[in-house]
C-alpha cells in the first residue's frame, strides 16, 4: 500500500500568495512562495525600494520564567544577557562537540525572551531546548507560539517611510536590532528592526489570525514606495550577497561556528555554556577550514555540491552560489582548508566535469550605502 | 498557451524546431522558459558538434536551477547564438526569435514525425 505524501502545511497568507500570482513550492514542510514575478525583480525591488516576505513558516518561541536568562546563557553561545530591553542578538544553539543545531536571533522582549528559528529546525532547537531545562533543572518555561504567530518582513531602504504611515510607533528610535510592542494596520505587532536580506528593514510579528490585515495594509501603501510582494527565491539571493550564511549550505551540525566565520558571535568569558570546552579548543587552534567568498573567473556558475580544487586537489565543495543581481558576477561561498583560505587566492570550480576558475574575495559581497541622514 | 508559433515543430521536453530548407533553427519554448523563471546562463554547444535527437546538448540554468537542454533534432551544429551569453534573458523575452539556440544542418527528415505541431504541444501543456 502506498502512503501518501505528508500534507503541506501553509502559512496564515496562503489564500493571499495564490491572488498575487505567487509560484508556490514545498520548504521545510511548508507550501510558500517562491516568486511572485521575477526573481531578479524581486530582488531589485528590495535592494532599491521595498519588498515584502511572508515568513510565518519560522519558528517562534517564548521563553520565560526567573532563570529564563541563565537558561539562555547556558544554551545559546552568545550572551543574552549583553541584551538592552528590546534588543536583540544573533546566535546559535550548538551541540556539545561546537556543532550548529540552528542559527537564530533571540529578542529581550517584555516578559522573558523570543527565539526566532528556522522552520527546519524548529523541531530539533525545542528538543534540545527542553532537553537542557530539564537536566539543568532551569526554572524556565518554553512556549512554542509558532503555529498562532505570523511573521510578515518589509525590507528595503524605503521600508521605514512606509512602515512609519502605518503605524504609531516612533521609528526614528528603533535603531538596528531592536524591538518594541505597538499597532501596525491597527495590529498589535512586536516590530523588530532585524532580517536576512542586507538592506534596512523590519520583521513583524502578530497573531496569526490577524496577518492578513497587516499584509494587505502594507501592499495597498506599498504602492507609493514601489513594493513588490517577494518570495524565498529573492531572500536567498539577497543574504548570499550579503554573506549570510544558510542553515542547511553553510550551517549544520558538522559546522562550528569559528568555521562559518561566526566567531565573534560565541561569548567564552559568560562562563558555562553547551559546547565551551569544544569551541574553545578550536579557538586555541584556529579552525580546519574556513568559509570563504568566491567570484568565478571562468565562464560558469558555481552551485551548491560543486567540487572546489586547489592546485589540481579537491580540498572542498560550494556551499552556495548563484548569479548575483546586484553585482552582475556569478558569486559562491565554499569551505577550504584554513591553509589555503586568503583574499586573492584561486581556486578551480568543478562543473560538469570541467574546471572554471574563482577568484576568493572578501565577504560580503555587497553592502548597502551607508544613510546620509539620521534614522527615520 | 498563448502565441505559439504555427510554424514551428515541439519537443516534449519544451524545445522547438523551425525548418528553412534543411536548416534547423532550434530553442526552448515560452512554456519552459516561465517554468525555469528568470534565464541567467547559458551553456551553448560548440559549432561543428553532433546532436542527437533527443539527447542533452547543454544546459540552461536559472536563478535557482540547472537543467538539461534536450536536442529536438539531430544534426551538426552550424551556428550558435552568442547574443545569449550577454544576455541570456533573451530566452524568457524572445524564446521563439531572438532567443534561438542554435542552427543545425538537419541529418535526417523522418526525424520530424517524432514532434508535436502547434495544436499538440498547446494541449501537452495545457493540463
Amino acid at each position: 500500500m502506498t502512503q501518501a505524501p505528508p500534507t503541506l502545511r501553509r502559512t496564515p497568507l496562503h489564500d493571499s500568495h495564490l491572488a498575487l500570482g505567487a509560484r508556490m513550492v514545498p520548504f521545510a514542510g511548508y507550501e510558500m512562495p517562491v516568486h511572485y514575478s521575477s526573481i531578479i525583480d524581486e530582488h531589485r525591488t528590495v535592494r532599491s525600494a521595498v519588498g515584502l516576505f511572508d515568513l510565518s513558516h519560522m519558528g517562534e518561541l517564548q521563553v520565560s520564567g526567573p532563570e529564563a536568562l541563565a537558561f539562555l546563557r547556558y544554551a545559546l553561545v552568545s550572551d543574552p544577557g549583553a541584551l538592552e530591553p528590546g534588543q536583540a542578538q544573533y546566535s546559535m544553539l550548538c551541540l556539545a562537540d561546537g556543532g550548529i543545531i540552528d542559527d537564530l536571533i533571540v529578542y529581550r522582549v517584555e516578559g522573558g525572551y523570543l527565539v526566532v528559528c528556522n522552520a527546519s529546525n524548529r523541531d530539533a532547537v525545542i528538543s534540545q531546548l527542553a532537553s537542557l531545562q530539564a537536566h539543568g533543572d532551569f526554572d524556565a518555561a518554553i512556549d512554542d507560539r509558532s503555529d498562532g504567530t505570523a511573521l510578515i518582513a518589509p525590507q528595503g531602504p524605503r521600508s521605514p517611510e512606509l512602515l512609519a504611515g502605518l503605524t504609531d510607533l516612533d521609528l526614528t528610535t528603533l535603531g538596528n536590532y531592536r524591538s518594541m510592542r505597538g499597532r501596525v494596520a491597527g495590529v498589535d505587532c512586536l516590530v523588530a528592526r532585524t532580517g536576512y536580506t542586507g538592506e534596512d528593514g523590519f520583521e513583524l510579528f502578530c497573531d496569526a489570525r490577524r496577518a492578513t490585515r497587516v499584509w494587505d495594509a502594507l501592499l495597498a501603501a506599498g504602492g507609493e514606495v514601489g513594493l513588490r510582494p517577494c518570495g524565498l527565491g529573492s531572500r536567498d539571493t539577497l543574504r548570499l550577497e550579503a554573506g549570510m550564511p544558510l542553515y542547511g549550505n553553510e550551517l549544520d551540525r558538522s559546522v562550528n561556528p569559528y568555521e562559518a566565520n561566526l566567531g565573534r558571535v560565541v561569548k567564552m568569558e559568560k562562563g558555562e555554556f553547551v559546547g565551551r570546552s569544544a569551541l574553545a579548543a578550536v579557538q586555541q587552534t584556529g579552525p580546519r577550514r574556513r568559509l570563504v567568498g568566491l567570484v568565478m573567473r571562468d565562464d560558469a556558475i558555481a552551485r551548491h555540491g560543486y567540487p572546489v580544487h586547489v592546485g589540481g586537489v579537491e580540498v572542498g565543495s560550494v556551499t552556495s552560489g548563484t548569479l548575483s543581481p546586484t553585482l552582475g558576477q556569478r558569486i559562491a561561498m565554499a569551505y577550504l582548508p584554513a591553509a589555503e583560505a586568503a583574499i586573492g587566492g584561486e581556486v578551480e570550480v568543478i562543473v560538469r566535469e570541467r574546471p572554471y576558475r574563482a577568484e576568493q574575495v572578501k565577504l560580503p559581497f555587497y553592502r548597502r550605502p551607508k544613510p546620509d541622514a539620521g534614522l527615520i | 498557451m498563448p502565441n505559439l508559433p504555427d510554424d514551428l515543430h515541439y519537443s516534449r521536453e519544451h524545445e522547438w524546431v523551425r525548418l528553412e530548407g534543411s536548416t534547423a533553427t532550434i530553442g526552448i519554448t515560452s512554456f519552459a522558459a516561465d517554468e525555469l523563471g528568470d534565464i541567467v546562463f547559458v551553456e551553448l554547444p560548440e559549432v561543428g558538434a553532433r546532436l542527437t535527437q533527443f539527447a542533452a546538448f547543454g544546459v540552461v540554468e536559472s536563478v535557482k536551477a540547472v537543467s538539461d537542454l534536450f536536442a529536438p533534432i539531430s544534426g551538426e551544429v552550424a551556428e550558435v547564438n552568442h547574443a545569449l551569453r550577454a544576455s541570456p534573458e533573451l530566452l524568457n523575452s524572445e524564446p521563439f526569435g531572438a532567443g534561438w539556440i542554435a542552427r543545425v544542418g538537419l541529418a535526417d527528415r523522418a526525424e520530424l514525425e517524432g514532434l508535436l505541431d502547434a495544436a499538440a504541444y498547446a494541449e501537452l501543456t495545457a493540463g
